[in-house]
């Protein structure tokens, strides 16, 4: 629950998860439309952040971190937009920035200068004493609800659709954690690797935007 | 969609059919020209040596390079079939591998998986350029697009990948396709694109959106080691971005595939020379 607030004080809050792009870009205008960018972002992006995650806390429960830069190397590999790649390492450096005060582990210092979110996310929970799959769906709720929180700034919508979104995702959400949890004991480059196109143009598209509300 | 189902083999259906063919190139003994070592087409995978026109564009206008086309032996791969391509770039070669038309895929007559696997190997200072034509994913289709390619790390590469979901006014089958490239054996682009019926979420405004065709160029060259290039959104639709290593992907959705190919060559001329087309 504490990995997956979006008030942990983790930067979370300064990032759309790419619904501000997609507004902009007018790709999204309605709530189907929030609806659809929120599973296809899930399934793609998301999927890959819950693999990456439960991944990093299967090797950090067994006190293995010799896998962790190959991971880096395969999820840089995952993410064709330099500006997803650079967004997911600084939400990395601050998340472990709040849970080494939080909840201080000798791991958060083995994971070089700017680890990617998912990664910190994973050994985050294992520090916690939880299991890949709860790494796996933390890192799922707080990109999937960051996004949903960010469409109330970015668009008209009325919260309580924007909460029925979420509450219909659960489910999926779930599913997709179990899933995520059965690629964590094998190879990295087995992990699953959905793309999401549009995102990483979006993403391009909105750092050189002049007039923007979030980071990403 | 899972990595050890890209290893598992569809279930035969009545009339499947299963081809392996091989192509392999290397340099002659003049330590200049490039020259095809195996060409082994089998069934519906044919390949057709054929003679550069001239220099040729996307090698840095290189002579000498061993040229071949991949051509379509018979309709398909249909639902069931099993097709795999071996191709292997020998040590300082320049292989050039074309493709003579788009390649359908469609639906069986029992139902099963299409799968076509494709890996290639380049070696040391060989240069790959793969100008693939689209991939149409008929209604109904179910097929599975696995293509591997492992570089040397001095090893050079271009490539291009389309893919269309469905024929005109039709809605796509189920198609997913993997791309995956190492250099040096370190992972540098793997990029998986699912859509059709069993897929969720391939329609959203964060992966295709109401696009029609889908597709990329990724050009590794150990050149931008030292001289990185630029991100450039040259198009609401489609984007330069340069990967973590020395490689970039020009990656765009549009409505149609006369519009993707717009885009991606505008995206090759974003580059400029020598890749520019």
């Amino acid at each position: 629950m504490l990995l997956a607030d979006g008030r942990l004080p983790a930067g979370g809050y300064a990032h759309s998860g790419g619904l501000e792009p997609a507004v902009t870009a007018g790709r999204v205008t309605d709530m189907a439309g929030l609806e659809g960018f929120l599973i296809g972002r899930a399934e793609t992006a998301g999927l890959i952040a819950a693999a990456f995650a439960a991944a990093a806390c299967v090797r950090a429960r067994r006190g293995d971190l010799s896998d962790i830069a190959l991971l880096e190397v395969e999820l840089d590999a995952r993410i064709p937009s330099p500006e997803l790649r650079k967004v997911s390492r600084n939400l990395g450096r601050q998340l472990r920035r709040a849970m080494s005060s939080i909840h201080p582990h000798p791991h958060f210092a083995n994971l070089g200068a700017a680890p990617h979110q998912p990664i910190v996310m994973g050994v985050a929970a294992a520090a916690l004493g939880l299991g890949p799959r709860d790494a796996a769906l933390a890192i799922l709720h707080e990109n999937n609800a960051g996004a949903a929180a960010a469409a109330a700034k970015v668009m008209r919508v009325d919260p309580f659709d924007v909460h029925a979104i979420l509450a219909r995702a659960t489910e999926r959400l779930d599913r997709l954690a179990h899933r995520a949890a059965g690629f964590a004991d094998g190879a990295p480059a087995d992990l699953p690797a959905p793309g999401s196109p549009l995102a990483d143009i979006a993403a391009e598209h909105h750092r050189r935007s002049d007039v923007r509300l979030f980071a990403s | 969609m899972s990595g050890s189902s890209l290893l598992k083999m569809p279930t035969k259906s009545t009339g499947a059919m299963s081809a392996r063919a091989t192509l392999a190139s290397e340099l002659s003994a003049n330590g200049r020209d490039s020259k095809v070592k195996t060409l082994r087409s089998d069934g519906p995978l044919v390949l057709r040596q054929c003679n550069p026109k001239g220099p040729e564009p996307l090698t840095h206008r290189q002579h000498g390079v061993a040229r071949v086309a991949l051509a379509a032996g018979t309709a398909g791969p249909l639902g069931g079939d099993s097709y795999a391509l071996d191709v292997h770039v020998g040590a300082g070669s320049t292989l050039v591998l074309m493709e003579v038309s788009a390649m359908l895929v469609l639906p069986g007559a029992g139902g099963g998986q299409s799968h076509l696997s494709i890996t290639v190997h380049v070696e040391e200072g060989a240069t790959f350029v793969w100008w693939a034509e689209p991939i149409i994913a008929a209604r109904r289709c179910n097929h599975r697009h696995d293509v591997r390619i492992a570089l040397a790390a001095d090893a050079r590469m271009i490539l291009r990948e389309e893919m269309l979901l469905g024929r005109h006014g039709e809605a796509p089958g189920d198609f997913t396709s993997r791309l995956r490239i190492t250099r040096g054996g370190a992972a540098l682009y793997d990029q998986e694109v699912s859509f059709g019926p069993a897929a969720d979420g391939w329609n959203g405004a964060a992966v295709l959106g109401g696009g029609r065709a889908v597709g990329s160029i990724i050009a590794v060259d150990p050149g931008w080691t030292t001289t990185p290039l630029q991100a450039m959104p040259f198009h609401g639709n489609a984007a330069l971005t340069p990967l973590a290593g020395p490689g970039v992907a020009i990656g765009a959705v549009a409505a149609d595939s006369f519009e993707l190919r717009r885009l991606l060559v505008q995206g090759l001329s974003e580059l400029g020379p020598p890749w520019a087309i």
